[in-house]
Order: C-alpha cells, then sequence, then structure tokens
C-alpha cells in the first residue's frame, strides 16, 4: 500500500475508532510509577523499518494500563509461582535452581542476548534449551514442554530481571546459518491464506486487521500474559499462532526453524527494551 | 439405516453433478489484467448468500482488510485494503472477479488472498489442502454482491 493510501485510512482510523480507544506512539510506558521504559528505538542496522516499536504501543489504552503495574499484570501469578520453583529441589541430584545460580538477579541481561550460540552444544540455544539443559544435565529432572506453564512461568522470572535494558542479539558469526534461515521464513508465503509475516508485521503495521491493531510483530515483551487465554504464552506459541490463523501447519516448538525465527525476528527488535512479562489482548 | 445411505447418495449425485457445471480452479482463464469475463458456475450469484460469504470469517472474511458501509452492521472492519464503497463504480465484472478468484494477477505481490486458486502457499494445513478458500458458487455470490456496492 502507497504512502498517500496509508495516509488515507490513518485519517480514516481516526475518524472511525474515537483517537482515544488506540494508543500511539506518544504514550509512554511507565510501570509501578517509577520504571519509565522506552516504547520505540532506532531501527537496527540493515532494518527496512524507520524505527522499532514495541507492541505494547498498539494495544488499547485498558490493555496498556495493565501492564503499567505488578500489581495489575496478571503475569506476575505466575512470576510468583516460578519463584516458588526456584528454591524447589526436583530430580536425581537432590538440587533446585538455587543450588547453583543463588539469585535470579544474577541473570539481569540474559534475556537480550537471548537466543544466542551455545559453542559447547554447536546449537542455537533460546532460554528454554538452557533450562532444560539444568533440568535435565545438572538436576537429574524432567525436561519441561516448551510452552507449557512451568516453562514460561521460569521464562518469564528470568526475562523480567532484564526489564527495561534494549535487546542486542549478536547476528554474526556461528548464527549467520540461523539468521538467513529466519529470514527467508518471515519472508516467505504460507498457508491457504499464502501470507508472510512480513505481509502483516513490515507492511501493514499500524493498520486494523479487523479487530486487530497490527504491530510490528516484535518480542521484546515476551513470554506475554494474553487476556484471550488467560495465561503466559510463548515466544514460540505465538508464531503458532500467527500460522495457524493463515491457515498454514506451524513449525514445531522448539524446533530450529522458529528457533531460527525467533532469533531473526528479536534481531529486527535489537534496540528495544524488553517489557518481558507484557500484557496483550 | 437404508434412508440415511439413499439420502446421502443422492446428496453426492447432487453436487457432483453441480460441480460438472463449474470452472475447476486450474481451467479459469484471465485476461491480460487479470480479469475474469465468464462465470465460472452454470448458477446466477446471489448477492444475499454472497454477502453472508463476505462476512464470514470463516469464508471471505473480506471485512478484515476493508472497510464496507453496506455492512456496516458488522463491527470491526479492517483498513489494510482499500474501501469498498463504491467498488461496483469503479471496476467491471469481469474484473472484480478476477480480483476474488486471484487477486495478484490484478494487483503484483498484493496480501490479498486468492480465493479460488489451485495451488494453495507451502505448508498448508491438511484441513485446507487442494481446497479454495471459497467454492466457486460463492466467488459468484461474492461477485453478484460486489456489484450492488455502486457509487450513491
Ligand atoms: C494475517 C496477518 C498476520 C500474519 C501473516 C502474521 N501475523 Fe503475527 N500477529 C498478527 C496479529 C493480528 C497480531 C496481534 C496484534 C499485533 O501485535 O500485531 C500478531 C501478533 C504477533 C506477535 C506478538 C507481538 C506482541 O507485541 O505481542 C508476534 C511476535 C508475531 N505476531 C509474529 C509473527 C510472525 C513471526 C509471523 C510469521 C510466521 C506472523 N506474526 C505472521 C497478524 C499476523
Ligand atoms: C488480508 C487482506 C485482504 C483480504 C482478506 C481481502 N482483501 Fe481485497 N484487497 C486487499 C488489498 C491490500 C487490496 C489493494 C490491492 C493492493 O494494493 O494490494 C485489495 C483490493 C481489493 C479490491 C479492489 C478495490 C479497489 O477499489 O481498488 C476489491 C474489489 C477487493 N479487494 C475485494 C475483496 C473481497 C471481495 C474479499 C473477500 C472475498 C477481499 N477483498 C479480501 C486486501 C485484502
Amino acid at each position: 500500500m502507497n504512502t498517500l493510501n496509508k495516509t488515507l485510512t490513518c485519517t480514516v482510523a481516526a475518524l472511525t475508532f474515537a483517537t482515544a480507544l488506540y494508543a500511539s506512539e506518544t504514550d509512554v510506558l511507565v510501570i509501578n510509577e517509577e520504571i519509565t521504559i522506552p516504547t520505540s528505538a532506532p531501527a537496527p542496522e540493515g532494518s527496512p523499518l524507520d524505527k522499532v516499536i514495541s507492541g505494547w504501543s498498539f494495544r488499547k489504552h485498558e490493555t496498556q494500563a495493565l501492564q503499567m503495574d505488578d500489581f495489575d499484570n496478571p503475569s506476575f501469578i505466575f512470576v510468583d509461582k516460578a519463584s516458588d520453583q526456584w528454591t524447589k529441589v526436583e530430580g536425581t541430584e537432590g538440587k533446585s535452581c538455587a543450588s547453583c545460580h543463588e539469585d535470579v538477579e544474577a541473570f539481569k541481561g540474559l534475556r537480550t542476548v537471548l537466543p544466542r550460540w551455545n559453542e559447547a552444544k554447536s546449537e542455537l540455544y533460546s532460554m528454554e534449551n538452557y533450562i532444560n539443559d539444568c533440568r535435565t544435565e545438572r538436576m537429574g529432572a524432567e525436561p519441561w514442554k516448551w510452552s507449557k506453564g512451568k516453562m514460561t512461568a521460569m521464562t518469564a522470572l528470568i526475562s523480567l530481571q532484564s526489564r527495561g535494558l534494549p535487546m542486542s542479539v549478536k547476528t554474526d558469526g556461528p548464527v549467520e546459518p540461523a539468521m538467513k534461515l529466519g529470514k527467508e521464513l518471515y519472508y516467505t508465503r504460507v498457508g491457504q491464506l499464502d501470507m508472510a509475516c512480513s505481509n502483516c508485521h513490515e507492511d501493514n503495521y499500524g493498520v486494523m486487521i479487523r479487530a486487530d491493531h497490527l504491530s510490528q510483530g516484535q518480542i521484546n515483551g515476551f513470554p506475554t500474559y494474553r487476556l484471550k487465554n488467560s495465561k503466559l504464552n510463548s515466544t514460540h506459541a505465538r508464531f503458532k499462532g500467527c500460522m495457524k490463523n493463515i491457515r498454514a501447519k506451524p513449525f514445531g516448538q522448539g524446533s530450529a526453524e522458529f528457533k531460527a525465527l525467533e532469533l531473526y525476528v528479536a534481531s529486527r527488535g535489537n534496540g528495544l527494551s524488553v517489557e518481558s512479562p507484557a500484557v496483550r489482548n | 439405516m437404508r434412508r440415511i445411505s439413499f439420502a446421502a447418495l443422492s446428496t453426492v449425485l447432487i453436487s457432483t453433478s453441480a460441480f460438472a457445471a463449474e470452472v475447476a480452479p486450474g481451467d479459469v482463464s484471465f485476461d491480460e489484467n487479470g480479469g475474469v469475463s465468464a462465470s465460472i458456475t452454470s448458477v446466477a450469484g446471489d448477492p444475499v448468500a454472497g454477502k453472508a460469504a463476505f462476512i464470514n470469517r470463516k469464508q471471505g472474511n473480506c471485512l478484515a482488510c476493508h472497510i464496507n458501509d453496506d455492512a456496516s452492521g458488522q463491527s470491526f472492519h479492517g483498513e489494510v485494503g482499500p474501501s469498498l464503497n463504491g467498488a461496483a463504480s469503479r471496476w467491471e465484472e469481469a474484473q472484480l472477479r478476477g480480483i476474488i478468484v486471484n487477486s495478484k494477477l490484478t494487483f503484483e505481490g498484493t496480501i490479498m488472498p486468492s480465493f479460488y486458486r489451485a495451488t494453495n502457499g507451502a505448508r498448508t494445513m491438511e484441513k485446507f489442502a487442494g481446497k479454495t478458500i471459497l467454492t466457486a458458487q460463492q466467488v459468484e455470490d461474492v461477485l453478484a454482491y460486489l456489484k450492488t456496492l455502486k457509487e450513491e
């Protein structure tokens, strides 16, 4: 859609939907009345976007408000559960997370660099991979399912330690093939509706698609609590949802494809502040 | 038991005969502008059924992307595509049919799905594999409905 059209439809939007209902880029995200989180940033080098904008900026004010106070943010019920889990001994080795890591605050900054290359495993690693390695190799416990409750709660607790820090995944070196695959997946049309991620999140962000205000599809708020299903949702579960909406067979949770896509999408949002755990509709 | 299978059999017969008069997705012929001049069924399009398919989220779901004041009773009109108010005053019937059947031949690289095309995108879910989004009759019905969208 050309710029003129876009300007026109924006004007229509302003008239059709009361301007107050939908947020704008001028809205400021302040959490607990003390932490100000920038919701946009200059686009990283090589980006097709002018600037990168958080999904928060595209939500209705009532949804935005839920993320502005940790007491109102339903994610924190799950973060609390993860805090209990943190010290819970499980598995054959008689250990909990705290046995090796002591305080979860030590993970400050980790969320901003994941996914990244794991040299020892010669594989691209998401946070879920690291958590499950600890469970199986160090605790002698069962691995958690990629997008199930205990896993998303733990990723929320760990990601929270990086809240407000800018995303900065590494895009060169051994992750280059994954970056290439992720980019290809991002721009390849799939499904009966024959669309690519870029059709919605690059070409049409800021525009209404039926009842949804399209965002740039950034992942700086993940895992996110969704009002739609009343739980925390992993990045891969969101990718799955978008693929199913276009009637495409999703890749597996934790698959090489979704990890590559996660890395590529994360790189498109480098510079954007971590908001995990965010709230979305 | 016997009655049920008889009923089932007659349904099959009816749908087969209706199918015989339809142009298969791979056989639709387009002009150089992506238009389709001939009807793809032998039954005239029904604008009322067309409006229903236009609105239905599992069928046309055209409102996902288009504003259409004629369907103002429906909430949430998307704005990914242009407004369809007065579409029939801007476009000939053949072009409108072509846009519904396979919009990519009218608008290169468009996000708009192709509603009656032989091949789907890669990784189409099994449930939808080999199927068109709209049936041939629904294409003609939606077209009949679009033709009612005239400039005041
Ligand atoms: C048909 C349009 C469409 C396509 C194609 C699509 N999405 Fe989405 N996506 C949406 C909608 C609608 C939402 C919810 C509103 C929003 O945040 O944009 C969404 C949300 C998201 C979010 C959550 C953003 C946030 O801040 O909460 C991510 C991440 C995302 N999409 C990634 C993807 C990826 C990756 C692909 C390709 C595999 C994709 N999407 C394909 C429509 C689409
Ligand atoms: C996912 C988005 C999407 C959906 C769903 C969609 N369209 Fe479109 N449509 C577009 C876009 C975008 C254009 C403009 C062409 C372009 O620039 O790509 C368009 C153009 C058109 C036009 C030409 C309008 C004009 O005045 O220029 C017609 C007619 C049309 N669409 C009808 C339909 C019908 C009927 C349906 C449902 C059966 C439908 N569309 C579903 C996105 C969509």
